[in-house]
This record gives C-alpha cells, sequence and structure tokens, in this order.
C-alpha cells in the first residue's frame, strides 16, 4: 500500500538527495533504497529475473541480469497475467529538450525494446514537447522540431513499426485523450499535485496542468485507434526512477475512474562520466557520452573524465586495488559489457589490484564506441517518411502476434 | 591415401559408366603411350599439371594434336601473361596423388585434388571416345568424355570445356573469360546455394528461400501445428534471422563435420545474430514504411 505524502517532497529536499522529474542531485550518492522507501515501491529481485527467463524463453536483458532496473509496482501482475495469457502495452516516453542524445537517455529505450521483443507487446511513446516548451521556454516550433528529431534517435533503438506508435502532445493531444486528460485532472486537488510535485505559487498554470498529460498514456482508452474496446488491457511503464511521482498520482487516480493501475518498472540514474552525485546532462557535454560522438571524442572523453577509482601509484594500486564503488569505468561496464563472465573477470583483475585503469578504460572505450557506432548506423537509415509512418494515428492489427 | 587403379575402375563399374580398359608396359610419355593405343579409334589425351603464383592447381586435358600456350591460357583465367607454369614435380604426388607422367583427369577423384580445376578440351565431345590413364601408368582406359565429366561432377570437382586453341582478346573491357575457372575458397558458395535451395531441413519449418512476403498458408498444415501463427513468421524479424543461421549451421556442418561446425557456428551465431536482427527490424520497418508512403499518397478511389 503506498501513501499519499503530502509533504514528502518538503521532506526530500531537506534531506541530502533531491529526487523529482525536474531535478536529481544529491550530496553524495545516491541512496537507493532510501528512495525506494520513500517513494513506496519494490525492489525487483532475482526471482523476477528468472520468471521472465521462463516466461520469455531468452536471456534476459542485461539492464535486468545487472540490476540496472531494480524497482518496480506491480511487475508481478503483469507477469502472472502475461502467464495466464493476458496481454499489456508498454508506456514510454521522453521530453525532447535537447537535440543531442547521450547514452543515458538510450537506457529506457534500449530496455523497452527487449521487452517489446520478449513479450510481443505494442508500445505507444510520448514525446512531451509541451512539458519542454513550457519548463524549458522552448518555442512551440522548436519543440516541434526537437521532438520529430529525438524521435529518430528513439526510432534508431530498432522498435517494430508494426507494433509502435510514437506522438508527440502537441500533435496528439485531443479526442478521447483530451478527455481522459480531464477526468484526471478532476480526480486530484491543487493541493496535493503542488504536494507531490512541489510547485509554488509562482510557478504558471501551464505547470501545474501539465501531468495529467503524461498520466493518460497509461489508459487504454486514451488511443482508440489502437485499443478500442480494450479497456482493461494493462499497462507497464519502463522509466527512470525519477518519473515515479506522476504515477504515483496516476496509480492513485486509476480506480476512480475504473481503469487499471499502470504497473511500473523503474532504472536508476546513469552516473556522470565525473561521478555517482547526480545523473548525466544533457548540457555538460562532457558529463556524458553522446550518440553523435566521434570514436576519438569517447576515446578523450573516458580517458580524461571518467572518474577512477583505481589508487594514486601504481604500488598502491598493485596493492589494494581499485574501489570498484566509485569507479565510474567499471559501473559503466556493468551497464554495457555483455558477457557476465568477461565482467566477473575485470571485477577481480581490477579490484586486486592486478589490472590498471588504463586497461579498464581501454575496454570501456571499445564497448562504448561499439555501441555508439551501431546506433549511427541505424540512425542513418531512419528517414522522415519512417518517422511519418511511427507516428500516424494508424490502426496496429498485428501488434499482438 | 590416394585412389588406387583397382578402386577407381571399381567406381566407374558402380556407376554403370561404359570403358574399355588396355593394359600395357609404364608409360611415361603421351608418344610412348600412342605406340600401345594409338591405333584404336579415340581421342588420345595430353594432360598438363599447372599452378598459379597463388598456389592454385589446374589440369589441362587436351586431344594430343592440340596447341595449348599458357601465356593466353593465363590471360584468360585473369592470371596475368605469366601466372601458369608447370607444377612442380612434388605437386603431382602430393596433391594427384598419382605417379610422374600419370597425370589424368581421374585424379581428381582424391580428396587432396578437391581444389583443382579441370580443363577439358572442347575437341574431347566430338570423339567416339578418350583415352586417359585410370590412375596408373600400366593401364589406359576410354570411355565417352560426358561420363568422364558425370563422373567427376557427381565427386563434387569443378569441370569445364574449353576451346583451348581460343585466343580471345583480354583487357579493361574484355575480362578474362575463363576467370570463372580460377579455384578459390569461395568456389563452394555457388555449391552452397545450389545445394541449400535444394535443402529440406526440417519439416516444421517452412521451406521457402525467397523473402517475397508470400506467406503460403499452403506450405503444410504440419506447420500450423507446431507454429500456431505461421502466417505472420515473415513478419517477424527475429524468426527470420534464426531461420537462415539454421541454413548456415547447417551448410557448416556439412562442410567441416558435426563437432568442428557446431563450434564454428555457435560462435558466429553469438557473434551475429543480434546484428543481424538489427538489421531485419530496420529493413521491416523501410518495407512498412514504403507501403505506408504508397497508401497515404494512393489518390481516392474514382467511383
Amino acid at each position: 500500500m503506498e501513501h499519499e505524502n503530502e509533504n514528502e517532497t518538503k521532506a526530500l529536499q531537506e534531506q541530502e538527495q533531491v529526487v523529482n522529474p525536474w531535478e536529481v542531485s544529491s550530496k553524495g550518492k545516491i541512496d537507493y533504497d532510501k528512495l525506494i522507501d520513500k517513494f513506496g515501491c519494490q525492489r525487483l529481485d532475482q526471482s523476477f529475473v528468472d520468471r521472465v527467463f521462463r516466461l520469455t524463453s531468452r536471456t534476459p536483458h542485461i539492464f535486468l541480469r545487472r540490476n540496472v532496473f531494480f524497482a518496480h509496482r506491480d511487475f508481478n501482475e503483469i507477469l502472472d497475467a502475461y502467464e495466464r495469457g493476458e496481454k499489456f502495452y508498454l508506456y514510454t516516453g521522453r521530453g525532447p529538450s535537447s537535440e543531442a542524445l547521450h547514452l543515458g537517455h538510450l537506457v529506457p529505450f534500449m530496455f523497452t525494446k527487449y521487452l517489446q521483443e520478449a513479450f510481443k507487446v505494442p508500445l505507444v511513446i510520448q514525446l512531451t514537447d509541451d512539458e519542454k516548451c513550457m519548463w524549458k521556454n522552448l518555442t512551440v516550433e522548436e519543440s516541434k522540431r526537437l521532438a520529430r528529431e529525438n524521435a529518430k534517435d528513439i526510432i534508431a533503438c530498432g522498435f517494430d513499426l508494426s507494433r509502435t506508435f510514437i506522438f508527440s502532445d502537441f500533435d496528439y493531444v485531443g479526442g478521447a485523450f483530451y478527455e481522459n486528460m480531464v477526468k484526471v485532472a478532476k480526480c486530484v486537488t491543487y493541493n496535493k499535485v503542488v504536494g507531490i510535485f512541489g510547485f509554488t505559487g509562482e510557478d504558471h498554470i501551464g505547470k501545474i496542468s501539465f501531468p495529467p498529460v503524461q498520466a493518460v498514456p497509461s489508459f487504454p482508452s486514451s488511443f482508440p485507434h489502437l485499443f478500442k474496446g480494450n479497456d482493461k488491457l494493462r499497462c507497464l511503464i519502463p522509466c527512470a526512477i525519477d518519473q515515479d511521482p506522476y504515477f504515483r498520482m496516476t496509480r492513485d487516480v486509476a480506480p476512480r475512474l475504473g481503469y487499471n493501475k499502470p504497473a511500473l518498472i523503474e532504472s536508476l540514474f546513469f552516473p556522470a562520466l565525473q561521478g555517482e552525485t547526480g545523473k548525466m546532462s544533457a548540457s555538460d557535454a562532457n558529463s556524458a557520452i553522446y550518440v553523435t560522438d566521434s570514436q576519438k571524442e569517447i576515446k578523450n572523453k573516458v580517458n580524461r573524465y571518467a572518474f577512477s577509482g583505481g589508487q594514486d601509484s601504481i604500488e598502491k594500486h598493485r596493492q589494494l586495488g581499485a574501489n570498484l564503488e566509485v569507479d565510474i569505468p567499471f559501473k559503466y561496464l556493468s551497464f554495457f559489457l555483455e558477457d557476465d563472465e568477461e565482467l566477473e573477470h575485470i571485477r577481480k583483475e581490477y579490484g586486486s589490484g592486478r589490472m590498471l585503469t588504463g586497461e579498464i578504460k581501454k575496454k570501456l572505450i571499445e564497448v562504448l564506441t561499439e555501441i555508439v557506432e551501431k546506433h549511427r548506423a541505424a540512425r542513418a537509415k531512419v528517414t522522415d517518411e519512417m518517422v511519418d509512418a511511427f507516428m500516424a494515428v494508424r490502426p496496429l492489427p498485428n501488434m499482438f502476434n | 591415401m590416394g585412389f588406387s587403379k583397382e578402386q577407381l575402375l571399381e567406381r566407374l563399374q558402380a556407376q554403370q559408366i561404359k570403358f574399355s580398359q588396355y593394359e600395357h608396359p609404364v608409360v611415361m610419355t603421351v608418344e610412348a603411350q600412342a605406340k600401345y593405343v594409338g591405333h584404336i579409334k579415340g581421342g588420345l589425351s595430353k594432360n598438363l599439371f599447372l599452378k598459379d603464383k597463388k598456389h592454385r592447381f589446374y589440369i589441362v586435358s587436351a586431344l594430343s594434336d592440340t596447341k595449348v600456350d599458357l601465356k593466353v591460357l593465363s590471360q584468360r583465367l585473369g592470371l596475368g601473361k605469366g601466372g601458369l607454369r608447370m607444377a612442380p614435380e612434388e605437386a603431382v604426388g602430393e596433391i594427384l596423388q598419382v605417379p610422374l607422367g600419370c597425370v589424368t583427369p581421374f585424379a581428381l577423384v582424391n580428396e587432396s585434388a578437391q581444389h583443382v580445376s579441370l580443363m577439358l578440351d572442347e575437341g574431347f565431345k566430338t570423339q567416339e571416345c578418350c583415352f586417359f590413364h585410370p590412375l596408373s601408368n600400366d593401364t589406359t582406359i576410354s570411355l565417352h568424355i560426358q561420363d568422364l565429366h558425370k563422373f567427376l561432377k557427381s565427386v563434387g570437382r569443378m569441370v569445364a570445356y574449353v576451346d583451348l586453341e581460343a585466343n580471345p582478346p583480354v583487357g579493361k573491357d574484355q575480362p578474362p573469360d575463363l576467370a570463372a575457372l580460377v579455384p578459390s575458397d569461395t568456389s563452394s558458395i555457388t555449391d552452397v546455394s545450389e545445394k541449400t535451395a535444394a535443402l529440406q531441413i526440417d519439416n516444421s519449418k517452412p521451406v521457402s528461400v525467397t523473402v517475397t512476403g508470400k506467406v503460403s498458408k499452403v506450405s503444410s498444415g504440419q506447420q500450423k501445428e507446431k507454429m500456431g501463427n505461421t502466417g505472420n513468421s515473415f513478419a517477424d524479424p527475429e524468426k527470420l534471422i534464426e531461420e537462415i543461421l539454421e541454413k548456415i549451421k547447417v551448410e557448416n556442418i556439412k562442410q567441416h563435420g558435426e563437432q568442428l561446425g557446431d563450434v564454428a557456428f555457435a560462435r558466429l551465431h553469438k557473434n551475429l545474430s543480434s546484428d543481424l536482427k538489427s538489421l531485419a527490424v530496420m529493413f521491416k520497418n523501410t518495407a512498412y514504411t514504403e507501403g505506408f508512403f504508397a497508401g497515404t499518397h494512393c489518390p481516392p478511389k474514382r467511383l
């Protein structure tokens, strides 16, 4: 049972770490256990990973194996229903605030693509161009343009056009979607939304009325061209844990509207190159690896800026080994190095001091370069017509096959 | 171990190939051979064992009075002017596994000679029968050249008829006309594609090889039971790639034997399958997009 804690945001801000959809920062490392406690979601343990393996008959995604997606709400109910033969659909999204995407942005999309393939379910992707227009003070044209540009990078992650619908708020809001927005808005008082999101009297009314926009894609009736008549279809939302407040609100409202509560599966933040104290920021070019970075740039960034847990001198390092808790190259490898055995080997060698920082950075550069190049190659194949097709309001007859 | 004359003759008989057999003292040259069988009607052959600069081997088997110009042949094969020369004596034993003076098309029956390219004089075709050593210098057999051709093809060898006296120009606009006869690792690819087209691997998988989207629901009821929604198996990029990899696996095992084939394939599968699947998804998306674009730009139906 989760609580509606009106003073929760105030309490959060008084503590060391701040986690909400618009700000993630902390004095030290992010304490995810505390976060799970405060938010009231569940830890995703190994039994879930095993169960997913059994149900999908394929190796669980690296993000599941390495606990990158580490928290959930009602994921067990999704799996129970799936076992009974009841399908679900996926919902994820992006706030198109900048043209440049970094690897941290791709994390939820890579995982969602895996979920789509493994469970053979449809997906809706929301591009909140209106949100960015409001929060980042962009023009409407600019935010719509960014939405389309970001859509191309998203498509490059490998989504199946025959079961994916991408939409931008400026394009799609209206009709049944807007009807649901009004229904949700009626259920959430001003005080509550201030309590959840920390709005103040100075914030403009656009911000305050935005949350329903991000809530209603969780309800199948928002997409009559896709799910007509299937009002009880469940929804699973893969997202980063800072989005949790939106969906806490949504889950609160859903039963009152006669809808199923959406389930969530949440990831931790991709650490910045410089260390664990926050998440990658699109405004600091050296905090992240961008999908447009060249091989040279990746090499440079990792060698210069990746925070190392190695010791100051070679002798000390051979003696004490590296501090794997704070070492960024090792952290990144745990996100992206597919081979479990190889990672384990590196853990032992680097942790004991036999492997030096230069070596592990070299390995990381190799792995990251491969991912970025693969993404770039796929991105080059995405045409404007393909974006139009993904964003067209059209039926998806084979979405569950 | 190389085939013996007896084994070869047994094989020929087993395949019901008609031949006549003549025993004589050991001969090392065509002239000497002619002394014993020259009076019999038919084409006596001279057989050259050749090698190019990249250590590829060729047998040129010609009627004894056909003029063979190695320089011209070399150019026609695309090896340049001086690319072909007589193979060293050791190679005759090593590769063809026959004694010196016994070079013969039949030597291709040996495994060691599997990559040797055989060029048969077109002139043989007009002869009632032709004379060759059956892996030994003390015997000559005569048979119809088509039977020889058939026999060697049955062992999977590269055999071609060539007009050995022709001298077509070879240059920028005229590619070497015999280039296809040069043995290489890829020479087996033409065999592969022939074989896979004929391959019936697994009755539970759809058999068609071409991706035309014509998902024939007729393609056997058994598949429907096993796969449920077979109607959409070509809409699934993953299934498509798995099918393709399966065909490669079977071919791999055929080439390298069960164990080695499996191991080599497992590596291939691990490294390639994810990349191939991504490509397949993009391909599907592109196809869908093209259809979508065409559909949305259709002029409205005239009533």
